[in-house]
């Protein structure tokens, strides 16, 4: 009986850092986030409560189509990512032989050790003006002239792309791991072609490792900040952008935070809807990857 | 499937070229923002004006060194005490979440295992907003109320380290659970048997056993908190950590070469840890198969 | 008799299930004691509470004669070899063995000495400096002996310890784990679903069902004199039919079986059996004597056996344990021992052949149990 109370004593004494950590830095920061997009402000140091800060964002078309727009190239570079990768991870998980293996899945691994920083500066390098690229061009005669090459949609997505790949690959790599070379075997003894056999067997197979994939995929490339700004420019138009400059340059925490709630809330529900699609819980799929 | 063999090959050519490709895409921006460190030039571009160390052991403008620009010293040392104060308070409260999930039997376990998760998924610019957010209203109220200033819940060092640990912290957790699970738990019970008591079996069993994972998971969580920018950069104040620094030169100054050299030197730095990292795992691996 | 184990209406409860129900027992010193039982019947239950890992419900324990129901495990001078050894992997060999003398604070010098001592003693001189990874599965099993021994327990626990090894090893760590016990000359209280392993090894064998003790006796008893049908089914090797009492003279029951000409048997375990009660009768296979049947010689039925006939069905070669299946005119199968490896080869399949064997050992048991 004695053991049972040191026992719960000791379960409680484990508790408290949980308990700490997730009601000062998760819970209460959120939810102080949220009562303060609901104050308005009426006059210096003085506020009520309200939805005023959510009815601007409606009023306001630039920040909606921001939200807009984040939403819609995330979901774009989503499924690229899941094009791209998929194949990569097909390839390291089941075509390369064992010894490659291991090491070309620690090179897909390298550039998650180094900064976002340093990753988009690299791109800068190569893209700008008078970058790698632009120079190469020239010097195969194909262009006469320095070409700019940052600074639009399709570098954004492609430096998105890459920041968030491996994020994909990883999980997708350990799925595919686990299938039995025999299924795919199988499928093409009994009469499946290529198609099929990918479409009806492997796809199914990989289903949990692509869930999550996306899910991470998803919300590193929502929330992302640098690869935006530094490879779209002033005009990149990111919603966590948008964030910064209410807090930081315009003083207007209000707002920042309404942004904030959204921001999140929107994630949430497209994760919520994904996990609910595909059937998959989100403990199970982000602890994997 | 005779008939099929030319096509076979080709296609598999075409598959190679492929993941080839992809492999130049990877490494592509890391290769060019190394090899710039070495350019003889003001700017960090082509032309190749030829190979120097002065962007790295200069130590007068205008091509000044990493190694002898204090404001990019004194980033490195702030990143480097943020990231040691995140990386031990991460391992010590994931240690204590692997044992409360792994071990602990408590109404609510699985909605509570649900919240542990969540930091990853929260986008890192909201989770450094809120800390501000509830930082700041307690730090007025307390101004307002009590007239004490709190400069701790003030954008800075400290509120840097939270930020990032609100979300490494499940990392940790996570990868010291997945050791946790693996240990035999008459372990314990043969330590015990043998006359040990209860905190000695901790510290010459379980923890030795857990070993391997504790120091993976703070070699993870220095690396992370050294490279991690969106949360910092919401939190951040006059000791700003490197990467903030970089990103103001950058965005501010326009870049040099040194910061190609300080590029460099992160991957050097993070490759190296990483293969720590790799190594004593491979270690805890080999020994569980033999 | 000294008792260095002893067991008073232990008894534990998980949930609805009664594990551990009432068991008392004495171990006597220095005696190699087995409990018996398939999974499941609570055996390892009353090994960890002897360990102190479980808390009983009701009862006492006492070890060396003093109650340690209200001592913590790690107090207790009962030390436990664990089902998968729990050798300590970080730890070499020396370290795992000096764990406990560590614990009780002894010197440097002092744990080198009973290190060397009990390595000696276990026929692994100079592995102390090994790890565990590089030792075989019968040299783990013996250093996780020795980190128990070294300790100079009043009792060693064992826990299946036998079961991860392969069969060839595991025969021959039987007769070497008996040895060691003889050498220590400490309690081992050996637990285990296999029957040879307890046969073998032990001197007093506890069969253990539904949390209940069986039986308890010598290997002898247990496998000579069953007390009930679990034991009997349990313990060795029999044929087995199903019958009803149809009549009884002394000792002596006549059973109608089910699927077969009658036979008469004793009564096992002192019970008395009323006639038209449903039986389950067991014949050993190696107290069946075969004899060829000539084509003319019809055996004499002999005072106090019984007899059936029969035409071998299949020879079960296996070297000196040899076996014979035989069918007979009931159409049930007889398992049969030969005497010897050699007499198969004169054996052949079909050949009509009779069977008797003693009704002293026909044990006949009630099957409501």
């Amino acid at each position: 009986m004695g053991s049972k109370d040191a026992r719960r004593l000791f379960l409680i004494l484990l508790f408290m850092p949980f308990a700490l950590w997730i009601i000062l830095l998760i819970a209460l920061p959120n939810i102080g986030m949220f009562i303060l997009s609901l104050q308005e402000k009426v006059g210096p140091r003085v506020y009520t409560y309200g939805i005023a800060n959510y009815v601007e964002f409606v009023n306001e078309p630039i920040y909606w189509n921001t939200l807009l727009r984040t939403a819609t190239i995330s979901l774009l570079v989503t499924a690229l990512t899941l094009l791209i990768g998929f194949p990569v991870a097909y390839y390291i998980a089941k075509i390369a032989k064992k010894q490659s293996k291991g090491a070309l899945f620690l090179l897909c691994l390298i550039p998650l050790w180094v900064s976002d920083l340093v990753r988009a500066f690299g791109w800068i390098l190569l893209l700008r003006e008078t970058g790698v690229v632009s120079g190469a061009l020239q010097w195969l005669g194909l262009i006469d002239q320095p070409v700019e090459l940052l600074y639009n949609d399709v570098t954004v997505v492609i430096g998105l792309i890459y920041t968030v790949i491996l994020f994909m690959i990883v999980p997708l790599v350990s799925t595919l791991d686990g299938m039995d070379d025999s299924l795919v075997e199988a499928g093409f003894n009994l009469g499946g072609g290529r198609a099929t056999v990918l479409r009806r067997i492997i796809i199914p197979y990989a289903m949990p490792g692509i869930v999550a994939g996306c899910i991470v995929v998803f919300m590193l490339t929502a929330g992302s900040y640098l690869t935006p700004i530094l490879l779209g420019g002033k005009n990149s138009m990111w919603f966590t952008e948008q964030i910064y400059d209410q807090f930081i340059t315009r003083y207007n925490w209000e707002s920042g935070a309404t942004f904030g709630v959204l921001l999140l809330v929107f994630t949430s529900a497209v994760v919520w809807l994904g996990l609910r699609l595909s059937g998959q819980t989100l403990a199970g799929t982000v602890a994997k990857s | 499937m005779a008939r099929r063999a030319p096509h076979h090959a080709f296609g598999r050519w075409i598959y190679r070229g492929y993941v080839l490709m992809f492999f130049i895409y990877l490494a592509a921006p890391l290769v060019a923002a190394g090899l710039f460190a070495f350019n003889d030039s003001l700017f960090p571009s082509l032309p190749w004006q030829g190979f120097t160390l002065d962007w790295f052991f200069s130590d007068e403008e205008p091509k000044l060194g990493m190694f002898y620009d204090d404001r990019l010293l004194r980033g490195l040392r702030n990143s480097f005490l943020i990231g040691i104060a995140v990386a031990s308070l991460s391992v010590l409260v994931g240690t204590c979440n692997a044992f409360l999930f792994e071990r602990g039997v408590f109404p609510g376990k699985e909605f509570l295992y649900i919240l542990m998760v969540l930091p990853l998924v929260i986008p890192g610019v909201i989770l450094g907003i809120s800390i501000l957010v509830l930082a700041s209203t307690v730090a007025n109220g307390l101004e307002d109320r009590f007239d004490i200033s709190l400069d701790l819940l003030r954008p800075g060092v400290f509120l840097v380290v939270m930020g990032q640990f609100a979300f490494i912290t499940t990392i940790t957790s996570l990868v010291i659970a997945a050791r946790l699970r693996k240990f035999d738990y008459a372990m314990e019970e043969a330590a015990l048997n043998l006359g040990a008591s209860r905190a000695r079996v901790l510290l010459t069993v379980t923890l030795p056993y857990l070993k391997p994972a504790l120091i993976a998971a703070a070699l993870v969580a220095f690396l992370v908190s050294f490279e991690n920018f969106n949360t910092t950069l919401m939190l951040v104040g006059s000791d700003a950590p490197l990467t903030i620094t970089m990103y103001d030169r950058m965005v501010k100054v326009g870049s040099t070469p040194v910061l190609n050299a300080v590029s460099l030197f992160l991957m050097i730095g993070s490759g190296f840890l990483a293969l720590i990292s790799i190594i004593v795992q491979r270690d805890k691996a080999s020994r569980v198969e033999a | 008799m000294e008792y260095d184990l002893e067991c008073e209406s232990v008894s534990k409860r998980f949930g609805s299930v009664l594990a551990v129900d009432s068991v008392s027992c004495g171990i006597p010193s220095g005696s190699f004691f087995s409990i018996l039982g398939p999974s499941g019947c609570g055996k390892t239950t009353l090994m960890r509470m002897i360990a102190g890992f479980e808390e009983p419900d009701s009862g006492d324990t006492r070890i060396e004669g003093q109650s340690v129901v209200a001592t913590p495990p790690n107090r207790r001078n009962v030390k436990m070899v664990f089902q998968h050894l729990a050798l300590f992997p970080m730890m070499n060999v020396g370290e795992n063995i000096a764990y406990g003398l560590r614990c009780r604070g002894a010197d440097k010098a002092e744990i080198a000495r009973r290190i060397d001592d009990v390595l000696e003693r276990i026929n692994l001189p100079g592995v102390a400096h090994r790890e565990i990874h590089q030792l075989s599965g019968g040299q783990k099993q013996r250093i996780a002996i020795a980190r128990c021994m070294v300790l100079e327990p009043a009792l060693l626990l064992l826990d299946e310890p036998l079961g991860a090894l392969d069969l060839k090893l595991r025969e021959s760590m039987k007769i070497e784990l008996k040895q060691l016990q003889h050498r220590f000359g400490t309690t081992f209280v050996y637990i285990t679903h296999d029957q040879s392993e307890a046969l073998v090894m032990s001197d007093h064998v506890a069969v253990m069902r539904n949390g209940k003790f069986e039986q308890v006796g010598s290997p002898q008893e247990l496998y000579r004199h069953p007390q009930t049908a679990f034991v009997a089914e349990f313990v060795g090797d029999s044929n087995q039919w199903h019958g009803r009492v149809a009549g009884r003279d002394g000792s002596e029951v006549k059973v109608e079986a089910d699927d077969g000409p009658p036979v008469i048997g004793v009564e096992g375990g002192g019970q008395n059996l009323a006639e038209g009660a449903a039986v389950r009768v067991f014949v050993r296979p190696e107290h069946i004597r075969m004899q060829p049947l000539g084509a003319a010689a019809e055996p004499a039925p002999e005072p106090g056996r019984n007899g059936e006939q029969g035409k071998i069905d299949s020879l079960l070669f296996n070297g000196g344990n040899s076996r014979v299946l035989v069918r007979t005119a009931s159409d049930r199968l007889i398992e049969v021992d030969l005497p010897d490896a050699d007499s198969a080869a004169e054996l052949r399949e079909g050949e009509d052949v009779a069977l008797s064997w003693p009704r002293a050992r026909t044990m006949c048991f009630s099957s409501s149990e």
